[in-house]
Protein backbone atom coordinates (compact mmCIF):
# COMPACT_ATOMS: atom_id res chain seq x y z
CA UNK A 1 0.00 0.00 0.00
CA UNK A 2 1.72 3.14 -1.17
CA UNK A 3 1.60 6.41 -0.41
CA UNK A 4 -0.51 8.89 -1.80
CA UNK A 5 -0.98 12.84 -1.75
CA UNK A 6 -4.30 11.96 -0.54
CA UNK A 7 -3.19 10.13 2.37
CA UNK A 8 -0.84 12.83 2.90
CA UNK A 9 -3.15 15.52 2.44
CA UNK A 10 -5.81 13.94 4.89
CA UNK A 11 -2.94 13.21 7.76
CA UNK A 12 -1.53 16.80 7.70
CA UNK A 13 -5.24 18.41 7.59
CA UNK A 14 -5.85 15.67 10.54
CA UNK A 15 -2.92 16.91 12.33
CA UNK A 16 -3.03 20.61 11.76
CA UNK A 17 -6.68 21.55 10.91
CA UNK A 18 -6.60 25.34 9.58
CA UNK A 19 -3.11 25.57 9.65
CA UNK A 20 -2.08 24.00 6.31
CA UNK A 21 -3.74 25.29 3.83
CA UNK A 22 -3.48 26.05 -0.23
CA UNK A 23 -3.10 22.33 -1.39
CA UNK A 24 -2.51 22.13 -4.66
CA UNK A 25 -1.12 19.44 -7.03
CA UNK A 26 -0.05 21.04 -9.86
CA UNK A 27 2.53 18.14 -12.30
CA UNK A 28 1.30 15.67 -9.32
CA UNK A 29 3.65 17.21 -6.75
CA UNK A 30 1.44 17.62 -3.56
CA UNK A 31 2.19 21.35 -2.66
CA UNK A 32 0.84 23.19 0.50
CA UNK A 33 1.69 26.23 2.93
CA UNK A 34 1.31 27.01 6.42
CA UNK A 35 1.91 29.68 9.10
CA UNK A 36 5.68 30.43 9.58
CA UNK A 37 5.90 30.07 12.76
CA UNK A 38 4.50 27.08 12.60
CA UNK A 39 6.88 25.29 9.69
CA UNK A 40 9.32 22.99 12.19
CA UNK A 41 6.25 21.55 13.66
CA UNK A 42 4.93 20.47 10.36
CA UNK A 43 8.34 19.12 8.82
CA UNK A 44 8.88 17.26 12.28
CA UNK A 45 5.75 15.41 11.81
CA UNK A 46 6.21 15.00 8.36
CA UNK A 47 9.51 13.59 9.27
CA UNK A 48 8.50 11.37 11.90
CA UNK A 49 5.32 10.43 11.10
CA UNK A 50 4.83 6.28 10.75
CA UNK A 51 3.35 6.48 7.52
CA UNK A 52 4.63 9.80 5.76
CA UNK A 53 8.63 9.02 6.44
CA UNK A 54 10.05 12.16 4.96
CA UNK A 55 13.36 11.92 6.39
CA UNK A 56 15.27 13.36 3.24
CA UNK A 57 15.34 17.23 2.39
CA UNK A 58 16.18 17.49 -1.12
CA UNK A 59 15.67 21.49 -1.38
CA UNK A 60 15.52 24.73 0.47
CA UNK A 61 15.15 27.99 -0.85
CA UNK A 62 12.89 31.01 -1.04
CA UNK A 63 11.35 32.84 -3.60
CA UNK A 64 10.61 36.77 -3.96
CA UNK A 65 6.84 38.01 -4.61
CA UNK A 66 6.85 41.80 -4.11
CA UNK A 67 3.44 42.09 -4.63
CA UNK A 68 2.33 40.11 -2.19
CA UNK A 69 1.91 42.41 1.19
CA UNK A 70 3.25 41.08 4.09
CA UNK A 71 3.88 37.27 2.44
CA UNK A 72 6.94 38.95 0.18
CA UNK A 73 9.19 36.15 0.76
CA UNK A 74 8.02 32.50 0.37
CA UNK A 75 10.83 29.37 1.43
CA UNK A 76 10.02 26.13 -0.12
CA UNK A 77 11.43 22.79 1.61
CA UNK A 78 11.29 20.18 -1.02
CA UNK A 79 11.06 16.77 0.96
CA UNK A 80 11.13 13.07 -0.72
CA UNK A 81 10.27 9.99 1.04
CA UNK A 82 12.65 7.68 -0.21
CA UNK A 83 10.76 4.22 1.03
CA UNK A 84 7.23 5.22 -0.94
CA UNK A 85 9.17 7.62 -3.47
CA UNK A 86 6.83 10.73 -3.28
CA UNK A 87 8.34 14.03 -2.88
CA UNK A 88 6.15 17.22 -1.65
CA UNK A 89 6.54 20.98 -1.43
CA UNK A 90 6.26 22.91 1.44
CA UNK A 91 5.88 26.84 1.73
CA UNK A 92 5.97 29.34 4.23
CA UNK A 93 5.73 32.96 3.44
CA UNK A 94 7.49 35.90 5.98
CA UNK A 95 7.16 39.57 5.84
CA UNK A 96 10.36 41.49 4.12
CA UNK A 97 10.86 43.45 7.10
CA UNK A 98 10.89 40.79 9.22
CA UNK A 99 12.08 37.87 7.56
CA UNK A 100 12.36 35.41 10.25
CA UNK A 101 12.25 31.66 9.96
CA UNK A 102 13.45 28.69 12.26
CA UNK A 103 15.88 26.65 10.66
CA UNK A 104 15.56 23.55 10.31
CA UNK A 105 19.44 22.53 10.78
CA UNK A 106 18.26 20.41 13.92
CA UNK A 107 15.88 18.11 11.54
CA UNK A 108 18.14 18.24 8.68
CA UNK A 109 21.65 18.54 8.14
CA UNK A 110 21.36 19.32 4.83
CA UNK A 111 19.37 22.41 5.41
CA UNK A 112 22.85 24.07 6.85
CA UNK A 113 23.99 24.55 3.61
CA UNK A 114 20.52 25.58 1.74
CA UNK A 115 19.83 27.80 4.63
CA UNK A 116 23.44 29.74 4.16
CA UNK A 117 22.64 29.93 0.37
CA UNK A 118 18.95 30.94 1.06
CA UNK A 119 20.27 33.70 3.38
CA UNK A 120 22.58 34.80 0.75
CA UNK A 121 20.56 35.60 -1.90
CA UNK A 122 17.05 36.02 -0.27
CA UNK A 123 18.05 37.61 3.13
CA UNK A 124 16.05 35.06 4.96
CA UNK A 125 17.20 35.32 9.04
CA UNK A 126 17.14 32.05 10.09
CA UNK A 127 16.24 31.62 13.72
CA UNK A 128 18.89 29.25 15.70
CA UNK A 129 21.19 28.59 12.34
CA UNK A 130 25.03 27.89 13.80
CA UNK A 131 26.28 29.83 11.13
CA UNK A 132 24.38 31.92 9.11
CA UNK A 133 26.86 33.96 6.74
CA UNK A 134 27.21 34.30 3.15
CA UNK A 135 28.19 30.82 1.55
CA UNK A 136 28.68 31.94 -2.68
CA UNK A 137 28.71 35.58 -2.79
CA UNK A 138 31.64 37.71 -1.15
CA UNK A 139 31.57 38.46 2.48
CA UNK A 140 31.38 42.61 1.75
CA UNK A 141 28.41 42.26 -0.17
CA UNK A 142 26.01 44.48 1.81
CA UNK A 143 22.66 43.38 0.02
CA UNK A 144 20.74 40.52 -1.64
CA UNK A 145 20.73 40.25 -5.22
CA UNK A 146 18.01 37.95 -6.03
CA UNK A 147 15.26 40.39 -4.12
CA UNK A 148 13.51 41.46 -7.15
CA UNK A 149 14.56 45.39 -6.40
CA UNK A 150 17.58 44.97 -8.24
CA UNK A 151 16.50 44.70 -11.74
CA UNK A 152 17.96 42.46 -14.64
CA UNK A 153 20.35 43.87 -16.60
CA UNK A 154 19.59 47.39 -18.31
CA UNK A 155 18.97 46.36 -21.83
CA UNK A 156 19.29 49.71 -23.26
CA UNK A 157 23.29 50.22 -22.84
CA UNK A 158 25.55 50.56 -24.96
CA UNK A 159 28.79 50.15 -23.69
CA UNK A 160 29.08 46.78 -24.38
CA UNK A 161 28.99 46.16 -28.08
CA UNK A 162 26.09 43.22 -29.51
CA UNK A 163 28.71 42.38 -32.15
CA UNK A 164 31.49 41.60 -29.92
CA UNK A 165 29.54 39.71 -27.21
CA UNK A 166 26.54 38.15 -29.05
CA UNK A 167 23.65 39.26 -27.61
CA UNK B 1 49.04 -11.52 -47.74
CA UNK B 2 49.55 -7.65 -48.10
CA UNK B 3 47.84 -5.32 -46.14
CA UNK B 4 45.13 -3.40 -48.04
CA UNK B 5 46.61 -0.17 -46.38
CA UNK B 6 50.02 0.63 -45.58
CA UNK B 7 51.58 4.12 -44.13
CA UNK B 8 55.18 4.87 -43.75
CA UNK B 9 56.22 2.21 -45.74
CA UNK B 10 58.82 4.47 -47.26
CA UNK B 11 59.27 7.16 -44.86
CA UNK B 12 60.74 10.59 -46.07
CA UNK B 13 63.33 12.33 -43.80
CA UNK B 14 62.33 15.31 -42.50
CA UNK B 15 64.04 18.31 -44.02
CA UNK B 16 65.30 20.84 -41.26
CA UNK B 17 67.68 22.59 -43.46
CA UNK B 18 65.89 25.50 -44.50
CA UNK B 19 62.74 25.40 -41.84
CA UNK B 20 64.19 26.25 -38.85
CA UNK B 21 63.71 29.89 -37.98
CA UNK B 22 66.43 31.75 -36.21
CA UNK B 23 65.85 35.10 -34.42
CA UNK B 24 67.47 38.22 -36.11
CA UNK B 25 70.47 39.57 -34.41
CA UNK B 26 69.35 43.02 -32.57
CA UNK B 27 71.13 45.97 -33.86
CA UNK B 28 74.81 46.65 -33.37
CA UNK B 29 78.16 47.63 -34.59
CA UNK B 30 80.08 44.26 -35.27
CA UNK B 31 83.66 43.85 -36.18
CA UNK B 32 86.49 41.58 -36.44
CA UNK B 33 85.69 39.18 -32.99
CA UNK B 34 83.22 41.31 -31.91
CA UNK B 35 79.75 42.73 -31.26
CA UNK B 36 78.48 45.50 -29.48
CA UNK B 37 74.74 46.39 -29.26
CA UNK B 38 72.49 47.52 -26.09
CA UNK B 39 72.06 44.98 -22.84
CA UNK B 40 68.36 45.58 -23.28
CA UNK B 41 68.12 44.50 -26.84
CA UNK B 42 70.33 41.20 -25.64
CA UNK B 43 67.88 40.81 -22.30
CA UNK B 44 64.74 41.10 -24.13
CA UNK B 45 65.34 39.01 -27.08
CA UNK B 46 66.38 36.26 -24.66
CA UNK B 47 63.28 37.00 -22.35
CA UNK B 48 60.84 37.25 -25.24
CA UNK B 49 61.55 33.71 -26.67
CA UNK B 50 61.99 31.90 -23.46
CA UNK B 51 58.13 32.81 -21.69
CA UNK B 52 57.27 30.81 -19.02
CA UNK B 53 53.56 31.07 -19.18
CA UNK B 54 51.05 30.20 -15.97
CA UNK B 55 48.10 29.38 -17.28
CA UNK B 56 44.89 30.58 -15.00
CA UNK B 57 42.05 29.00 -16.69
CA UNK B 58 38.53 29.48 -15.26
CA UNK B 59 36.43 28.45 -18.04
CA UNK B 60 35.88 27.95 -21.97
CA UNK B 61 38.72 30.22 -23.02
CA UNK B 62 40.93 27.84 -21.15
CA UNK B 63 39.61 25.27 -23.58
CA UNK B 64 40.96 27.17 -26.42
CA UNK B 65 43.75 27.30 -24.38
CA UNK B 66 44.73 23.92 -24.35
CA UNK B 67 44.49 23.77 -28.10
CA UNK B 68 46.98 26.53 -28.57
CA UNK B 69 49.12 24.67 -26.56
CA UNK B 70 48.69 21.61 -27.86
CA UNK B 71 50.45 20.26 -31.10
CA UNK B 72 48.38 21.54 -34.18
CA UNK B 73 48.58 25.26 -32.80
CA UNK B 74 52.07 24.17 -30.70
CA UNK B 75 52.59 27.66 -28.59
CA UNK B 76 56.10 25.98 -28.06
CA UNK B 77 57.12 27.44 -31.68
CA UNK B 78 57.51 30.70 -29.86
CA UNK B 79 59.61 29.98 -26.93
CA UNK B 80 56.74 29.36 -24.41
CA UNK B 81 57.97 25.57 -24.45
CA UNK B 82 57.53 25.39 -20.46
CA UNK B 83 54.09 26.09 -18.91
CA UNK B 84 55.15 26.95 -15.26
CA UNK B 85 52.03 25.78 -13.03
CA UNK B 86 53.69 27.29 -9.83
CA UNK B 87 53.35 31.99 -10.21
CA UNK B 88 57.29 31.96 -8.67
CA UNK B 89 58.77 30.38 -11.78
CA UNK B 90 56.53 32.00 -14.58
CA UNK B 91 56.41 35.58 -15.97
CA UNK B 92 53.47 35.78 -18.41
CA UNK B 93 49.83 35.88 -16.53
CA UNK B 94 47.39 34.05 -18.98
CA UNK B 95 43.92 34.74 -17.51
CA UNK B 96 41.69 32.83 -19.50
CA UNK B 97 37.82 32.57 -18.41
CA UNK B 98 35.12 34.43 -16.09
CA UNK B 99 36.45 35.73 -12.87
CA UNK B 100 33.63 35.97 -10.14
CA UNK B 101 34.40 39.12 -7.70
CA UNK B 102 35.39 36.21 -4.87
CA UNK B 103 38.14 35.02 -7.55
CA UNK B 104 39.74 38.88 -7.81
CA UNK B 105 41.39 38.74 -4.21
CA UNK B 106 42.71 35.36 -5.24
CA UNK B 107 44.45 36.20 -8.78
CA UNK B 108 45.52 39.32 -7.21
CA UNK B 109 47.89 37.01 -4.91
CA UNK B 110 48.93 34.65 -7.59
CA UNK B 111 49.72 38.31 -9.38
CA UNK B 112 51.66 38.89 -6.51
CA UNK B 113 53.56 35.83 -6.18
CA UNK B 114 54.95 36.21 -9.20
CA UNK B 115 58.36 37.52 -9.75
CA UNK B 116 59.28 40.98 -11.55
CA UNK B 117 59.56 41.09 -14.33
CA UNK B 118 55.86 40.16 -14.98
CA UNK B 119 53.08 40.40 -17.63
CA UNK B 120 49.51 39.86 -18.36
CA UNK B 121 46.90 38.84 -20.89
CA UNK B 122 43.61 38.51 -20.27
CA UNK B 123 42.15 36.29 -22.80
CA UNK B 124 38.54 36.80 -24.00
CA UNK B 125 35.77 38.64 -23.17
CA UNK B 126 34.83 37.94 -19.63
CA UNK B 127 38.53 38.27 -18.48
CA UNK B 128 39.14 41.57 -20.77
CA UNK B 129 35.47 43.15 -19.60
CA UNK B 130 33.12 40.30 -17.78
CA UNK B 131 32.01 39.72 -21.44
CA UNK B 132 27.65 38.46 -21.42
CA UNK B 133 28.04 38.67 -17.36
CA UNK B 134 26.55 41.75 -16.43
CA UNK B 135 25.60 40.77 -12.75
CA UNK B 136 27.17 41.20 -9.26
CA UNK B 137 28.90 38.30 -9.16
CA UNK B 138 31.60 38.40 -11.71
CA UNK B 139 34.17 41.40 -12.14
CA UNK B 140 34.06 43.82 -15.34
CA UNK B 141 37.20 43.19 -16.33
CA UNK B 142 40.62 41.58 -14.43
CA UNK B 143 42.14 45.41 -14.86
CA UNK B 144 40.23 46.28 -11.80
CA UNK B 145 42.30 43.98 -10.46
CA UNK B 146 45.63 43.71 -11.74
CA UNK B 147 47.82 45.66 -14.26
CA UNK B 148 46.98 43.99 -17.62
CA UNK B 149 49.18 44.20 -20.48
CA UNK B 150 47.47 42.66 -23.74
CA UNK B 151 43.69 42.07 -24.12
CA UNK B 152 42.54 39.42 -26.56
CA UNK B 153 39.39 39.62 -27.87
CA UNK B 154 36.80 37.23 -28.69
CA UNK B 155 34.22 34.77 -26.94
CA UNK B 156 36.15 32.62 -26.84
CA UNK B 157 39.04 33.60 -29.18
CA UNK B 158 40.57 30.89 -31.32
CA UNK B 159 43.67 29.88 -30.89
CA UNK B 160 45.20 32.62 -33.52
CA UNK B 161 43.83 35.37 -31.77
CA UNK B 162 45.17 33.69 -28.81
CA UNK B 163 48.94 33.20 -30.66
CA UNK B 164 48.78 36.97 -31.73
CA UNK B 165 48.23 38.27 -28.30
CA UNK B 166 51.38 36.30 -26.64
CA UNK B 167 52.98 37.83 -29.75
CA UNK B 168 51.77 41.12 -28.92
CA UNK B 169 52.88 40.42 -25.36
CA UNK B 170 56.54 39.14 -26.98
CA UNK B 171 57.05 42.45 -28.90
CA UNK B 172 56.58 44.41 -25.68
CA UNK B 173 58.95 42.17 -23.65
CA UNK B 174 61.65 42.55 -25.84
CA UNK B 175 61.20 46.20 -26.04
CA UNK B 176 61.21 46.90 -22.75
CA UNK B 177 63.95 49.35 -21.85
CA UNK B 178 65.78 47.54 -18.63
CA UNK B 179 64.42 50.90 -16.21
CA UNK B 180 61.01 50.46 -16.41
CA UNK B 181 60.10 48.12 -13.33
CA UNK B 182 62.61 50.76 -10.77
CA UNK B 183 60.99 53.86 -12.37
CA UNK B 184 58.28 56.38 -11.19
CA UNK B 185 55.44 55.40 -13.13
CA UNK B 186 55.75 51.88 -13.00
CA UNK B 187 55.56 52.54 -9.57
CA UNK B 188 52.51 54.63 -9.95
CA UNK B 189 50.66 51.74 -11.44
CA UNK B 190 50.95 49.45 -9.03
CA UNK B 191 50.18 52.46 -6.14
CA UNK B 192 46.87 52.39 -8.45
CA UNK B 193 46.20 48.71 -7.88
CA UNK B 194 47.39 48.96 -4.26
CA UNK B 195 50.51 46.79 -4.77
CA UNK B 196 53.56 48.00 -3.12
Amino acid sequence: MSLTNETIKAKLSEKFGDQVSDFQEPYGLLTFESPKEMNLKVLQFLYDDEALRFPFLTDLTAVHYPDKAGKELAVVYHLHNLIDNIRIRFKVFTDINSPDIFTATQLYSSANWMERETYDFFGINFLGHPNLKRILNVDEMDYFPMRKQYPLEDQTRIDKDDAMFGR
Amino acid sequence: MARPVRFNIHPIPADTKDSISMVNMPEGYTGEGFFATKLSDVVGLARKNSMWPLPFATSCCGIEFMATMASHYDLARFGAERLGFSPRQCDLLMVMGTIAKKMGPILKQVYLQMAEPRWVMAVGACASSGGIFDTYSVLQGIDQVIPVDVYVPGCPPRPEAILDGFMKIQDLVGEERLRRRNGERYKQLLESYGIQ
